[in-house]
């Protein structure tokens, strides 16, 4: 059953991508996306990735799409934009085919298991999964974690740099 | 001990279970949903000293079926110059969000069926917060795209201003909420509410009044409610972003607005009221619950009454210079006190 | 329930991040006063963050020789990074001495700039120090966020505009490389941790020929060779360099760069040691290449602006000639070269920022026909870099380029050394050109709009000290940065 389930996901996954490329107008393209995201989300709650799943709602679904959203709204970019942007359509098409076969090359013949680490089912399902990401945050990547807040700081500041009418 | 029902103990019970649980939630909803439209003009009524809908039933109890009628069989038009999948998407895309996230609020305590445990909460996940976080995000895509899809002005300025305000106060909310998640130390509503229900004193709005305050205050601004319901400022924008909406889809928006009330106030309750504990006896869970979100959905038809609609700037000023610094203070003064308790 | 901040605490060891700590609260703190100072009241900003980074540069100093490791292995400050932390702030020093009066006369003087180059540096050091993928990744984004900003500071020019977009657009880009290869070697090893990556590609030979782990090395590659404007990547690095305000371009091509070398070098050397002769291999193609074509497309060039990114191209190249060598001299050259580069680039640079007038940066050749006769002064320190620049004796240039190719040689890539000369021989020409205009030719202009700031002279004298002193007595720089490398 969560088999069939996954292929259904899946499938709306890769068609809502495709549409994401296929929309004629870019207020479609980015709903295919935000369907794409969802997706996404569940396949998390899949993996036993709840908050994960959350996190990728809330900040890519609830957040930059709806950001995204607004600048077409606001520019209104109609099909003109679009006739812009499809030249060399088809050598896009040959170099995303490569990539589709080298992918798919790469995870049939790599056969990596990787490492054990030691996060089991059992414990994700005992302990929690928010919560161990929550101690791996604050533990082993404490410094990135840290670091994170000042690119966030970096981006805030270089932002109202460029686009404030004078600093 | 009796065991928790689950799919994998009595498939048939559980599913049965849920669909119940499922219809009589949402039954539940839709009806409070539609007496608050009637409730909102009689207590508006009353407060200015009018009677409101007096005609159809007594004291008007028919008129939130009347307007249905009324709604149902109006035409439907939509505007020849609107785009059209995301025009007939959107109100269903306001309306879902706010419905589904209903399924996270418990409302009573385990109830033992067939000798099994069941919780009466549609389903327990243990990020259940977070959850509702990332559904009222959700919640924004409904409005830009009925703003941006009818093709006009006053639905594209209605529906930029509403979503950049949902936007905003969506952080001044969800920093408001981990203030009571770091004392609560978990995500799950079932377990805070669980935490709470010793006492009174347990609720968290006593240890929390400056998060229970704001959450109301952003609450009721992510729900496009007066004295922030500038999206819909009649004055400026006509009808805001439902502006080129008739019959039933435009009772979607309204039925929206209202289920996304029930939301807050029923979350507001659970977070900071103790949910279905307390005050009365555990076994009125559900008594409980539907008093605490009645009277925090008769605060905000109050306020409605009350206060006068907020400029659109100094909305924006009050989020992000009031709102989201207080909010953080809260928090680093909660977790401050958290940390030395320990 | 456990104690969760004696969890927390448990792994900090804030000696390992102390440079980049003092740094980073410089920045954060010179945000908050900026707010406080009036409009156009630049000196404050610009002495609060040289002390910043003279603080920084004394706790960075001590750390040599006492490595401290911490925050369960994200971060190590060995002398390699050590090493490379004094390179990036002599180049944050270096650059804030000589912006204040050029954003003043462009009419920005804006100063949010200085705690953007001190976030700059410190994303630069967690680079250099970062054991962990994480950290070095993000120790990049923080890097190049702020330079995307600084690229695009004069906000009112096209060209900065062009420039800042260009970076950030193709930036984002190669990041999504850089980040899929460490996803790749994530997925492959299960860890982030550079020496556990090492260790169990070890152990698990078999490995070392599967595609994944083969992917991910070059999907790495591509993410640091792009910062680091190595060919093929190098299309981004001419536009964004003459766009982007001179002592931004200065700072790119010196603190930045090197902090992309300190990375790679860290990433190839403890995950991929078993790969490395296919690294070298590979490397060793791109190392001709982007020499090569950094080169030859600089003759043609008559802007000089732009004749030095593209030389910084090629300059990009002679180093990656030291990781080919992969010995202990080449290494060590990298990180000779690397300090030595920062002098005489930013040293160039800061005589074309004297040349230049408001609002017209007068960087043709012609700009700077009879300079050697009209300010002598200018032209010998201008000469002394180019000299460096194009590895004569006896200045830093020389010194770092013999290192290099001296590894080269000694790791069997003859060949390679013999295309770095032929290289070295070639560049030479677009150089040697500059100086034929400062005094060969009649001045058309007087120049006597130059004024000598302190501030500029002041890094125009640390640059040519430096020139000269690497190139004059380069043996206690290198035995360091020999100690300096694993």
């Amino acid at each position: 059953m969560e088999t069939i389930f996954f292929y259904l996901v899946a499938l709306v996954a890769v068609v809502s991508g495709f549409l994401v490329v296929r929309c004629q107008s870019p207020v479609n393209s980015a709903l295919a996306l935000v369907n794409t995201f969802f997706c996404l989300a569940v396949f998390y709650v899949m993996l036993y990735a709840p908050f994960m799943a959350a996190i990728q709602v809330i900040v890519y679904a609830g957040a930059i799409m709806v950001l995204i959203l607004f600048v077409i709204m606001l520019l209104n970019l109609g099909t003109e934009a679009r006739k812009r942007y499809t030249h060399g359509v088809v050598w896009a098409a040959i170099a995303s085919l490569l990539v589709l076969v080298n992918v798919v090359f790469f995870i049939k013949r790599g056969r990596v298991t990787g490492a054990e680490g030691d996060i089991t089912d059992y414990l994700i399902k005992t302990e929690g999964h928010t919560e161990l990401i929550g101690k791996a945050l604050y533990t082993e990547f404490l410094l990135p974690f840290e670091i994170a807040s000042i690119l966030l700081l970096v981006a805030i500041v270089g932002a109202v740099i460029l686009a404030k009418k004078d600093v | 001990m009796t065991e928790m029902l689950s799919m994998s103990n009595n498939a048939p019970l559980f599913v049965g279970m849920m669909l119940l649980k499922l219809a009589v939630v949402f039954g539940v909803t839709m009806g409070i949903v539609a007496y608050a439209t009637w409730v909102e003009r009689k207590v508006i009524g009353h407060m200015q000293t009018r009677l409101g809908p007096m005609r159809t039933g007594w004291h008007g109890l028919l008129q939130p079926i009347a307007d249905g009628l009324k709604l149902f069989f109006k035409e439907d038009i939509i505007p020849t110059q609107a785009s059209k999948v995301p025009f007939l998407l959107a109100p269903m895309m306001i309306l879902i969000p706010a419905l589904i996230t209903i399924a996270v609020v418990p409302f009573g305590p385990d109830v033992t069926v067939k000798g099994f445990l069941v919780p009466l909460q549609i389903t327990d996940l243990n990020i259940g917060v977070l959850y509702i976080l990332a559904m009222a995000g959700l919640g924004v895509y409904g409005i830009v795209l009925a703003g941006w899809s009818s093709n006009s002005k006053y639905a594209l300025l209605g529906g930029v201003r509403a979503s950049a305000q949902m936007i905003s106060y969506e952080l001044a909310a969800g920093i408001t909420i981990i203030a009571v998640f770091m004392l609560s130390e978990t995500l799950s509503l079932r377990e805070i509410v669980a935490l709470q229900s010793g006492s009174v004193i347990d609720w968290y709005v006593f240890k929390q009044p400056l998060a229970f305050g704001l959450f109301l205050i952003t609450g009721l601004a992510e729900i496009n409610r007066t004295p922030f319901d500038m999206p819909e400022a009649e004055s400026e924008l006509v009808s805001g972003f439902c502006t080129e909406y008739s019959s039933m889809k435009y009772a979607l928006f309204f039925m929206a607005e209202y289920a996304n009330m029930i939301v807050i106030a029923a979350i507001a309750a659970t977070l900071f009221l103790g949910g279905w504990s307390g005050p009365l006896p555990e076994s009125l869970g559900v008594v409980n619950l539907l008093g605490k979100v009645f009277a925090i959905m008769f605060f905000f038809i109050w306020l409605r009454a009350t206060l006068p609609r907020v400029r659109y700037d100094q909305l924006m000023q009050l989020g992000w210079k009031v709102l989201i610094p207080l909010a953080l203070a809260n928090l680093a003064v909660t977790g401050l006190v958290v940390v030395l308790q320990q | 329930m456990e104690n969760l901040v004696q969890i927390a605490l448990q792994n900090v060891n804030l000696a390992a991040i102390m440079p980049s700590l003092v740094l980073v609260c410089f920045g954060m703190g010179l945000l908050l006063i900026n707010v406080f100072l009036p409009r156009g009241t630049t000196r404050p900003a610009v002495w609060i963050s040289l002390v910043g980074i003279v603080v920084t540069a004394v706790v960075t100093v001590q750390g040599w020789g006492n490595p401290q490791y911490g925050f369960s292995d994200a971060v190590a400050l060995d002398n390699f990074a050590t090493f490379f932390n004094v390179t990036f702030l002599l180049a944050a020093a270096l650059t804030i001495l000589m912006s204040d009066d050029y954003l003043r006369r462009e009419g920005y003087a804006v100063n949010e700039y200085y705690p953007l180059i001190l976030f700059t540096t410190a994303g630069a050091m967690w680079m250099a120090s970062g054991t962990d993928m994480m950290t070095i990744f993000l120790g990049l984004e923080v890097m190049s966020i702020s330079l995307y900003v600084l690229a695009g500071f004069f906000r009112g020019q096209s060209a900065s505009n062009e420039a800042g977009l260009k970076y950030f657009l193709l930036g984002a880009f190669s990041t999504g490389f850089l980040l899929y290869g460490m996803a790749l070697i994530y997925g492959v090893t299960g860890s982030t941790r550079l020496t556990e990556i090492g260790a169990y590609l070890n152990s698990h030979s078999s490995l070392l020929a599967n595609p994944m782990t083969l992917a991910g090395l070059v999907l790495l590659s591509i993410g640091f060779l792009f910062k680091l404007g190595a060919a093929p990547f190098h299309m981004w690095t001419p536009d964004v360099y003459q766009g982007a305000p001179t002592p931004v371009t200065a700072f790119m091509s010196a603190g930045p760069k090197a902090a992309a070398f300190a990375a790679f070098l860290r990433t190839l050397e403890y995950c991929f040691f078993g790969l490395k002769p296919e690294w070298s291999a590979m490397l060793w193609v791109l190392a001709v290449l982007t020499m090569t074509v950094g080169n030859v497309i600089a003759i043609s060039q008559t802007n000089i602006k732009r004749m030095l990114a593209y030389s910084s191209i090629s300059h990009a190249g002679y180093a990656l000639v030291g990781l080919v060598a992969a010995n202990e001299i080449g290494y060590s050259g990298v990180l000779f070269y690397m300090l030595a580069y920062t002098f005489m680039n930013i040293g160039a640079f800061a005589v074309l920022i004297l040349v230049g007038k408001q609002g017209e940066e007068n960087l043709t050749l012609e700009g700077f026909a009879g300079l050697g006769y009209k300010r002598p002064l200018l032209g010998v320190a201008m000469s002394v870099f180019l000299f460096a620049l194009m590895g004569l004796p006896p200045t830093a240039g020389f010194a770092g380029k013999f290192y290099i190719f001296a590894g080269a040689v000694k790791a069997g890539y003859i060949w390679l050394a013999i295309i770095g000369v032929l290289n070295s021989a070639v560049s030479l020409y677009y150089y040697l050109r500059v100086m034929v205009y400062m005094y060969f030719r009649d001045p058309t202009e007087d120049y006597a709009w130059i004024s000598l700031p302190v501030s500029v002279l002041a890094t125009i004298i640390l640059a040519v000290i430096g020139c000269l002193y690497l190139g004059i007595l380069p043996n206690e720089v290198m035995a360091m940065a020999k100690t300096a490398i694993f």
